[in-house]
């Protein structure tokens, strides 16, 4: 069993995440206020890099499961110890209370839909116990740090439904990606592929136009594909019949679309075959998908040079 | 430590990525050394003699067979890729003229016979030299066909092809002691085979749960017992070694012996987890120990004990500085392989920058060499290296910023029997011996 360590106190962390194994004094108020907060910044930025590293593990061809296991064991760390110094729900409040931008409706809609869908099944608690504020730690020093990681990492994060609690962050990073359900010979669960599918729509579509804007906001398609996954939600019966007719091949999209902004893995004739095998009759039925039927006309046209 | 020697072997074919080393096997004898690399090429060199005017070196390794093992795949089903770069090998016991291994990638293991042909049958009756079928009303007499000797011609030829077992990715493969089985494991399951049976395998370890959202641990490694058939190992992704015995029960969910050091909660990262996460494990010759390669040490474990290594050498402890760094860079993934000596005296790992590390158990001296053309020229002394860990660098040593993390040397080899090393770096095969008195 992997042992819990020693948790930190704010009073005398260290300065990084990566600690010289020493336990320092119990600093002035100020400059413990100073030492948290880097330390509290440099733990989100890892969360970050985290929660990207395992986004792009999902658009890479076969992704090293092992990789991901430690990358995902180490998000789930940094979540827990953020859940217990209570800056999880400081950030998740922060994030709910900020702007949503209207060109990620698109996103917003589905990942509140799946939201709107765990709350209808009536979700158990969340596992954790949301500490409330600490001494010598307040939101201010989150959002009004100034620092250039503190204020992107809020934009990042905010596709977050208000909806939201911490419990849809649980550790489901294996249930979401096309890469884990794909490993399934049999036996898998058609809700999970339509789960899968959707998300990786709005994934997709969102690397898409994040290219095409040039704005690299991968942070937030991460922490989207945080939102959607719940441990087992049941299944809605109109997502069912919306993606009863979508074959395995769906999941490629966002490989496909982020493949054609990079060097693809996959030659031409896999795009096409997974294009073409999306009827727009399975598209069309649902207006969060419109854009994405736009998207792929759009990429079909340039294919076939029409 | 004896004073090495190195000459290189194999200099740089090509920079293209599908020439990148991605094993290094010696056989039982030592006369042949395979390598496979990520295009699913196998590249085996044999050990010649010693020639005369360089009696002081023991003899290089030439080019004896090369073979394209995998070729790259699609899996129809998933949309996916499946590469051809080879795993690993392993070698078979010979047991006649002929030379077997097991090469394996992502997803099927293949048996492949290497054979010498240096004799041709000619004269033959019903045919002519070049296979032509003689008019029978031309012969007139009959003779016995004469084997002419020929040009040697090593052939490889695929004999078994183990296929559709694994769906995730194959990380091992270890021929047992009875060498009638074998055993390979991936992310989440080993099976065990049978070498003349290929469509079906026995699953014996199988740790995917239920939930794949509950997963928070992989087997990276898996070995069998060097002389005890019914005895495997297996390492997984938070440390911990599982020694199970097939005797025990058809399914070796339940482990014989758990091997886990506890953790030194002073030195607890966020990155204490991926760095513990075991790399490779080897059992000694003797088969009383085994070695463990995490990311930043090696460590040696009594059998008999397993609440502690009962050897711990470090290979690069300046990184643990740079975890974060490494782990930006992804190189805090780079799995590097370990391995004995033949009289199990000594241990060899590899580290960035080109270099290795070798550990001498009874002496506790350690050495440090690089892997590269400038420092190996034929004839010329390894010179030991050192990477400077404090303030000061001294001359001649390497400061941490300044390695070079593309250079990794994860596959090294040890002679089972001599003082001879193989060691891949990237795309270049060197292979270093040690001076003979």
């Amino acid at each position: 069993m992997f042992p819990k360590g020693t948790k930190r106190k704010f009073s005398d962390s260290g300065e990084e995440p990566v600690p010289s194994g020493e336990q320092g004094q119990p600093a002035p108020s100020a400059a413990a206020r100073t030492l948290s907060s880097s330390y509290s910044l440099q733990r989100q930025s890892l969360l970050d890099m985290s929660l990207i590293k395992l986004q792009l593990c999902h658009m890479l061809v076969e992704p090293n499961l092992c990789r991901s296991v430690l990358i995902a064991n180490t998000v789930r760390q940094i979540q827990e110890e953020m859940t217990q110094d209570g800056t999880w729900q400081i950030m998740t409040q922060a994030l709910a209370a900020a702007q949503c931008p209207a060109d990620r409706l698109v996103a917003t809609e589905v990942l509140c839909r799946q939201t709107d869908m765990a709350a209808q099944a009536g979700q158990s608690p969340k596992p954790f116990s949301v500490v409330g504020l600490e001494e010598g730690y307040h939101s201010e020093e989150v959002v009004m740090d100034g620092d250039g990681d503190t204020e992107v990492t809020m934009s990042t994060l905010s596709t977050v439904s208000p909806q939201l609690s911490s419990a849809s962050y649980l550790p489901g990073p294996f249930g979401m990606g096309p890469c884990w359900e794909e490993e399934e010979e049999e036996g898998e669960c058609e809700e999970d592929e339509e789960e899968d599918s959707e998300e990786c729509v709005s994934e997709g579509e969102e690397a898409d136009r994040d290219h095409l804007t040039g704005d690299s906001r991968t942070g937030e398609q991460v922490f989207g594909t945080f939102e959607i996954k719940h441990p087992a939600p049941p299944p809605d019966p109109a997502l069912e019949e919306l993606f009863s007719d979508v074959d395995a091949s769906y999941y490629d999209l966002d490989t496909v679309l982020t493949g054609m902004q990079s060097a693809p893995k996959m030659g031409p004739y896999d795009l096409l075959e997974s294009l073409s095998s999306h009827g727009p009759t399975a598209l069309s039925s649902s207006t969060s998908c419109r854009s994405d039927l736009n998207e792929l006309d759009h990429i079909m046209e340039i294919i076939v040079g029409s | 430590a004896a004073v090495w020697l190195g000459y290189l072997l194999n200099s740089a074919l090509s920079l293209f990525p599908a020439d990148i080393i991605s094993t290094v096997e010696f056989n039982y004898s030592g006369e042949l050394l395979a390598t496979g690399d990520k295009g699913g090429r196998v590249v085996i060199f044999q050990h010649e003699q010693e020639s005369k005017n360089r009696p002081h070196l023991r003899g290089e390794y030439n080019v004896y067979s090369t073979f394209q093992s995998h070729e790259p795949e699609f899996d129809y089903l998933k949309s996916l890729e499946i590469e051809e770069k080879i795993n690993k090998i392993r070698w078979l016991p010979q047991q006649n003229a002929a030379h077997f291994l097991l090469s394996t990638n992502d997803k099927t293991i293949k048996l492949w016979k290497i054979s010498e042909r240096d004799k041709r049958a000619e004269g033959y009756n019903l045919k002519d030299e070049d296979g032509r079928l003689r008019d029978p009303f031309r012969i007139t007499s009959l003779r016995v066909p004469v084997l002419m000797p020929m040009d040697l011609m090593v052939e490889a030829s695929p004999r078994r092809i183990f296929a559709n077992a694994h769906t995730y990715h194959i990380n091992s493969i270890s021929v047992n002691s009875d060498h009638e089985t074998y055993l390979s494991a991936d992310d989440l399951r080993i099976n065990l085979w049978h070498l003349e049976i290929t469509d079906r395998s026995f699953n014996i370890v199988d740790i995917k749960p239920a939930n794949m959202e509950e997963l928070t641990e992989v087997i990276t490694a898996a070995e069998c017992h060097p002389h005890q058939c019914n005895v495997f190992v297996y390492s997984s992704s938070k440390g911990t070694i599982r020694l199970c015995d097939m005797r025990a029960a058809a399914l070796c969910d339940r482990h014989s012996k758990f091997f886990e050091e506890p953790e030194d909660p002073s030195s607890r990262s966020f990155f204490s987890e991926i760095i513990s996460s075991i790399s490779d494990v080897k059992f000694s010759h003797s088969g009383r120990y085994m070695m463990t390669r995490d990311y930043l040490s090696v460590k040696v474990w009594d059998l008999n004990m397993e609440n502690r290594p009962v050897e711990t050498y470090q290979v690069h402890e300046y990184l643990r500085s740079k975890l974060c760094s490494l782990y930006e860079n992804d190189c805090i993934f780079d799995k590097f392989e370990c391995c004995w000596n033949g009289s199990d005296s000594a241990i060899m790992t590899g580290s960035y920058n080109n270099f290795f590390r070798m550990f001498d158990r009874n002496t506790r001296r350690d050495i440090t060499l690089e892997a590269s053309r400038e420092s190996s020229k034929p004839r010329a002394t390894l010179k030991p290296r050192k990477v400077s860990t404090g303030g000061k660098r001294k001359k001649d040593e390497i400061s941490v910023d300044s390695l070079d993390f593309n250079k990794k040397i994860l596959h090294t080899a040890w002679h089972p029997k001599d003082n001879v090393i193989a060691v891949a770096a990237t795309n270049n095969l060197y292979i270093f011996q040690d001076k003979i008195n």
